[in-house]
């Protein structure tokens, strides 16, 4: 099962946000003396109303400074719920979304369309159950939000570059970017996946194709690069794809659905990425820098687990004390096959020690397995 | 029915950690057991027959019995007694189905793996009981990934023994005492010689702890290997394990002796569960042999035996009957009758096998042998990758295996049919006794 569902709530707001570029009439329920004004200027963010039954919501935004701005709707843990941006200085602008559950939301303004805005808190009553309020969980699921979008806006330069090299045509420099364009991609890859769409697109192996399905992606790159050690027009093609198809993984990262438990589940399922595809060598077959994806794998699932443990500490000591002894094993045994700012060849490595990662990924996961019911406690 | 679901649920199990004051009634690991049915209640009535098996565990167990009176073991489907003054799975009469692990400790760290010893006796009580392990398999919290594999959800406890050894490397490996418990490895637990004609794999051989997991039911018996294992990740890995499909060998008196991939009956003269006096003399540790902590345990050593079955297959009816010294119908030795006559070695050739092995030949060396036949698929030559695992156990190795192993190395006609291809040798320490006793709690006191 996949830790992260990216969100009907999200879908439906991009839709929305489509249907306001485009200009198109909307069908709407609310009248317009329902709808929430907001009113951004360079250093406010004024919302008419702060409480509103849960349902189908416009909300007309006037930006009354100087500076470009755009408007995001958070739920907790700041998945956005809807949000619109390039709202020129002195225009209007409306959005629309359904808000199905009940609770805490903030609408941000943020004048320059940078930082995490001027946040105003709202209150959404009636409609489904309210999720539990846990300050706490919800930070950390704000800030592991940051960290996927940091993953995925530092892969953009580090694959655009990978990209370039493909493009020119020079195999031996594409190799050297090849590995390090996947890292952020790696550390993150839960959250990527449960878009389902641009996985297949840009991670598939040859035998992960569907009938009919145009390989692309890193791994047909990988593929020309090591096995077939040319480059033809497609893979230039491909390139640009694959710059495409991650520039909407960039896009929609603040969507997904993120919990504590899909965290938790994330950084499980990111071991068992490393247990099914790199201690196998299976994944990086052709260029054997599946210890990179590794380190990247293990990296991700840190990051979920240190933003949890605060609280799982508090409902499972015993648990905390084991996971953090795992991680640190783990880390050190695979940091004996550092070469230099990467890792040895996978293809190098042999089967006895083939055996010490795979056990020393048991020995973590299997603790791991237990985070999400730790923080869902 | 119902009356036997409640005994099967209050008789329970376990928690032989339960060392810290709390009561089955409120211990963590008892309390969902009674809440839930167990793999027997689900099933109910066990079948019938086979009462005689459950007679002999009873008698050659020496099972202790606490609170109640454990469910009798009336049939195959039945749970044999896991406390006793010696573990059961050696006398106890020879289950159908075997699944043999091996496993590395990883851990450094003493406590650890103490309390893992403690985990793994926990739910080595329940799983023998028929119940899941922990929580059980579906339990009340779904984020969390259930305790218990599941597999085993409605199938009979099957007679599931699970039999644990330490291995030499517990005590010192790569001259390190890791444990702190170099000097209490028992004398009698020796690095086994190299044997003429060995083709050792060192990925199929040796290990720190072995867990002999025997069932009537093939996926019981996996299902246990599987669980211990997942318990004991972090702190143990598996280093290998070997499925056997059919037992080679009886422990009970007078039953036919089954036979081995070569169609032949071999080891008709073991130990039978109900021969005490051969027990005490030549399987279990005495107070006299020691160490103290072994009193009550025996010796395994397991062999991974290769069987050249396709060139065995070749060969005349007359050439297996002299390599074995049996016929092939009946199993009875050259010259006599029924399977069980006592054999005259001299009619049977110098280099067939039963004279060879037998005591009368290696100056009364007597073993109790447990091993399976096994086929791990084919082996990329059109050949299928079969033979025995054969298991001993024995008082002392010194004076069982090696002396034995060391004749039919030299000169067993069967050499030319066979290969020993894994080897491990294990102490298995007595039985645990009680709630508060766990695998190996004295080695480690």
């Amino acid at each position: 099962m996949r830790a992260f569902r990216s969100s009907a709530i999200a879908a439906v707001a991009a839709a929305a946000a489509l249907t306001a570029v485009s200009g198109c009439a909307e069908k709407s329920d609310s009248k317009d003396s329902d709808a929430i004004k907001v009113t951004a200027s360079d250093d406010k963010c004024e919302v008419s109303k702060t409480s509103f039954p849960a349902g189908h919501i416009k909300i007309n935004i006037e930006n009354a400074g100087s500076k470009v701005t755009e408007v995001y709707v958070y739920a907790a843990g700041d998945r956005i719920v809807t949000e619109r941006e390039n709202i020129g200085p002195k225009t209007k602008a409306e959005i629309t979304a359904t808000i199905k559950k009940s609770g805490d939301y903030e609408i941000a303004c943020k004048p320059g369309m940078k930082g995490d805005g001027i946040r105003q808190k709202i209150t959404v009553t009636g409609g489904g159950k309210a999720e539990k309020a846990n300050p706490e969980l919800d930070k950390a699921v704000a800030e592991y939000r940051k960290y996927a979008q940091a993953q995925a806006d530092e892969t953009i330069p580090a694959a655009q570059k990978f990209a370039d090299a493909v493009k020119s045509g020079d195999v031996d420099e594409a190799k050297k970017l090849y590995a390090v364009s996947r890292i952020g991609w790696e550390r993150t890859e839960p959250v990527a996946e449960s878009f389902g769409d641009i996985d297949p697109k840009v991670d598939v192996r040859e035998d992960g194709l569907e009938k009919d399905q145009k390989w692309t992606g890193w791994h047909k790159l990988e593929k020309s690069l090591w096995d077939e050690k040319k480059i033809d027009e497609d893979d230039k093609k491909l390139a640009d794809q694959l710059m495409t198809d991650l520039k909407d993984w960039q896009k929609r990262v603040g969507t997904a659905e993120i919990t504590p438990t899909s965290m938790a589940n994330g950084a499980k399922e990111l071991l068992d990425e490393v247990a099914t595809g790199k201690v196998t060598g299976e994944e990086e077959r052709y260029s054997h820098t599946d210890l990179v994806d590794f380190q990247a794998n293990v990296e991700g699932a840190e990051k979920s687990y240190e933003l949890l443990k605060p609280v799982a500490a508090k409902s499972d000591a015993a648990l905390v004390t084991e996971l953090d002894k795992q991680f640190a094993a783990l880390k050190t045994l695979l940091g004996e096959y550092r070469d230099g700012d990467s890792f040895k060849a996978y293809d190098s490595v042999g089967k006895d020690d083939r055996k010490k990662l795979s056990d020393a990924v048991n020995a973590l996961a299997e603790p791991l397995s237990k985070l999400a019911g730790a923080v869902a406690k | 029915m119902t009356d036997k679901t409640s005994k099967t649920n209050t008789t329970d199990p376990t928690d032989p950690t339960g060392s810290t004051g709390t009561t089955a009634a409120d211990s963590p690991e008892s309390a969902p057991a009674a809440a839930k049915p167990s793999r027997r209640s689900v099933l109910g009535w066990g079948g019938a027959g086979l009462a005689l098996g459950a007679a002999v565990a009873g008698g050659t167990a020496t099972a202790l019995r606490l609170g109640e009176d454990a469910a009798p073991a009336a049939s195959a489907g039945d749970a044999v007694p896991f406390l006793g003054e010696h573990q059961a799975g050696i006398a106890t009469p020879v289950q159908d189905r075997l699944h043999f692990a091996a496993f590395d400790v990883t851990t450094t760290d003493r406590a650890a793996l103490v309390k893992m010893l403690q985990e793994w006796t926990a739910a080595a009580a329940r799983m023998t009981a028929g119940h899941e392990v922990g929580e059980g398999a579906v339990q009340d919290n779904d984020e969390l990934p259930p305790d218990d594999t599941g597999e085993a959800l409605g199938l009979k406890p099957s007679r599931l023994t699970l039999t644990f050894g330490v291995g030499p490397g517990l005590f010192e490996k790569d001259g390190k005492d890791r444990f702190g418990i170099r000097d209490r490895r028992p004398k009698a637990l020796i690095d086994l010689p190299a044997f003429p004609g060995d083709n050792l794999d060192a990925a199929r051989s040796g290990g720190d702890l072995c867990v002999q997991a025997c069932a009537d039911d093939p996926q019981v018996a996996v299902h246990a290997i599987r669980n211990l294992a997942r318990i004991g990740m972090g702190k143990v890995a598996i280093r290998w394990s070997q499925l056997g499909f059919g037992k080679t060998s009886s422990t009970t008196p007078d039953a036919q002796t089954p036979r081995n991939m070569m169609g032949f009956k071999d080891g008709t003269r073991n130990i039978a569960g109900t021969e005490t006096d051969r027990l005490g003399k030549h399987v279990w540790v005495g107070g006299k042999e020691g160490p103290d902590w072994m009193v009550g345990g025996s010796y395994l050593v397991a062999r991974r035996i290769r069987m050249h079955i396709e060139t065995w297959d070749r060969t005349s009816l007359a050439e297996q009957e002299d390599v074995f010294g049996r016929d092939k119908a009946e199993g009875a030795p050259v010259g006599k009758q029924r399977e069980h006559d006592e054999p005259l070695l001299k009619a049977m050739k110098p280099d067939a096998h039963v004279r060879l092995a037998h005591p009368d030949s290696n100056n009364g060396v007597t073993i109790l042998r447990r091993g399976y036949s096994f086929t791990d698929g084919t082996d990329g030559l059109g050949r299928l990758d079969a033979g025995l695992f054969f298991i001993a156990y024995q008082k002392d190795v010194r004076d069982g295996f090696v002396p034995l192993q060391t004749n039919l190395a030299r000169n067993d006609a069967l050499n030319e049919y066979i290969q020993h291809v894994g080897s491990a040798v294990f102490a298995v320490p007595p039985g645990v006794r009680d709630k508060g006793d766990w695998w190996a709690k004295a080695l480690f006191a």
